[in-house]
């Protein structure tokens, strides 16, 4: 672990130089510690896959007596200590290529149906690493190896919001219309990002997702009900 | 209320910004420029954080519907009520009916407009202020257009009419030497690429917003490549991208990033950053942490120091 200086603001605790399901589980773990005891001057924190960014006033705390007191909440910083996760649905209409844009060209690379790459990529849970890049994007980490795929050679410039889709060990739900690199595999039709919702994102760091596979007609429907503020997420 | 009769090139509603919404990819927003914000406030009587207009090069011709008070700080932007000329930085008193016009930066880029009560839009996550990429906060979050009405809270005439004291913004160094804290990644940089950063003059490009100044210049280069496993990205970030060039991340940034970051823009920084023209040129020292803070101190004193009555 080693404390990094981000400006006059903000400390960079950097725990590994890796992405694993435990090095994210203790950045999770020593976030979820420094906002419970409430640590004093910590203004905001960003967790990532191994780094946890801390916001601090430094009219209120020092950034050697702010480190000294994460430092010590470290020990602790385990998997018991988090709450457990919440288990959230994402529908995904993988079937229409209109939706699931590399679908088929990602089943091809990956040498495998398009109905088997649906059945490995809905028959998992997918952990929330982090939430990033736009509003709402999570970073999920957790597909089988033989899902694992290098990134398109070209990134689109315009990825629809809703566009699941997969690169290298990850998958990720584009929250609004941005740029993106990831092979498309479906779409859904939640909202990862409303502006005009209470709480504008459905996700957050630690959620677990799945991915349940639908069909257009129920695509369209869910997506009307959205429309309409009639939709609730199933969250667990 | 005020009518927005030209809406200025990019103009939106800021109040001090949204923190806490980070590890949801949600950025602070608020003011590029917080001292002359500030100043704007304190101008007409409203708290620090009371939500005003931030113009951007050209500001917004607008009527006002009350009486009330206005004041403009920041960039140096000719202000003229019903044609006649006003001094900026000071509290101008208006009546119902009055027109007011903010110009075209002679100096700067962000101008501040407060009104004295602040101006009234929905709160979204505890702020008013406009996040425009994610269509958040402001009004209907967004830059103003032709034809807005804007609330006015409380407007009133202020008791007491006071002006930015002359030289208490001193220009300072041309061009501005903006102090920097090395890190958290300056070790993957090599030594004749640190040299570059704090010793070359970069100048800021055309397609810096509030989301990041991007600049040319020096080659900062890498020693072992430009990705890292993505983190989070603090405000005055300096993501240094493959071809070796920084980008300085603001107040609308994004909330991670996996580009290597040579150092950070202190806080108190910010706002010269944020008023320089693109074409202009920035240069980069570093300072240690606690001359950071101290700087930092004295800079938010500052605020304090900055006002007089005008008798």
């Amino acid at each position: 672990m080693r404390f990094r200086p981000a400006g006059d603001l903000a400390v960079s605790i950097e725990l590994e130089e890796e992405i694993s399901a435990e090095v994210n589980t203790r950045v999770r773990a020593l976030e979820f510690l420094i906002q419970q005891k409430g640590l004093t001057g910590v203004v905001e924190t960003v967790p990532s896959y191994r780094a946890l960014l801390v916001y601090y006033d430094p009219d209120a705390v020092g950034y050697a007596g702010l480190c000294a007191a994460i430092e010590a909440l470290y020990p602790q910083a385990t998997t018991a200590v988090l709450p457990p996760p919440r288990e959230v649905e994402l529908p995904c209409c993988y079937e229409d290529p209109e939706l699931g844009i590399d679908l088929g060209a990602a089943a091809v690379r990956l040498g495998l149906s398009t109905a088997e790459l649906v059945r490995l990529h809905t028959g998992v849970g997918h952990v929330v690493y982090f939430i990033g890049f736009t509003p709402g994007l999570p970073y999920l980490v957790g597909m089988p190896e033989r899902l694992h795929i290098p990134r398109l050679d070209t990134p689109r410039t315009k990825v629809p919001p809703g566009s699941v889709a997969i690169g290298g060990q990850q998958c990720c739900v584009y929250s609004v219309e941005s740029p993106g690199g990831f092979w498309i595999l479906g779409r859904t039709p939640l909202r990862l990002y409303d502006p005009a919702a209470g709480e504008p994102t459905l996700l957050r760091p630690g959620d677990r997702v799945t991915f349940r596979a639908i069909d257009r007609a129920e695509f369209d429907a869910i997506a009307a009900a959205v429309d309409a503020g009639a939709f609730t997420p199933v969250i667990a | 209320m005020i009518t927005i009769l030209q809406p200025g090139a990019h103009t939106t509603v800021q109040d001090l910004g949204r923190p806490g919404q980070l590890r949801y990819g949600i950025p602070p927003s608020g003011p590029m420029d917080v001292r002359a914000f500030v100043l704007a406030n304190r101008l007409v009587g409203n708290p620090d954080g009371a939500a005003a207009l931030e113009c951007t090069i050209l500001g917004p011709r607008f009527e006002t519907e009350a009486a009330g008070a206005i004041a403009v700080t920041g960039a140096d932007m000719p202000v003229t009520v019903n044609g006649a000329d006003v001094a900026p930085g000071q509290t101008v008193p208006l009546a119902a009916g009055d027109l007011v016009k903010v110009g075209t930066a002679r100096e700067g880029v962000r101008g501040y407009v407060a009104f004295a009560g602040g101006l009234d839009v929905p709160f979204a996550l505890g702020s008013r202020a406009t996040y425009v990429r994610g269509r958040l906060g402001g009004l209907e979050g967004r830059a103003l257009r032709r034809g807005d009405t804007l609330a006015v809270l409380g407007a009133r005439r202020p008791v007491v009419r006071r002006r930015v004291k002359p030289g208490a913004a001193p220009a300072g160094a041309e061009p501005p030497e903006l102090a920097t804290v090395l890190g958290p990644q300056d070790d993957r940089f090599t030594g004749e690429g640190l040299e570059a950063f704090l010793g070359g003059t970069y100048a800021v490009l055309p397609q810096s917003d509030r989301m990041g100044v991007r600049l040319s210049g020096p080659r900062i280069a890498h020693a072992r490549g430009h990705d890292i496993i993505s983190d989070g990205i603090p405000l005055g970030g300096v993501q240094v991208v493959g071809d070796g060039q920084p980008i300085v991340l603001l107040v609308d940034r994004q909330s991670t990033g996996g580009y290597t970051k040579v150092a950070t823009v202190c806080s108190y920084e910010i706002g010269r950053l944020a008023q320089v023209k693109p074409g202009r040129s920035v240069r980069f020292r570093a300072v240690d942490l606690a001359a950071a803070h101290e700087a930092r101190r004295q800079w938010r004193a500052s605020f304090d120091d900055a006002l007089e009555d005008i008798r």
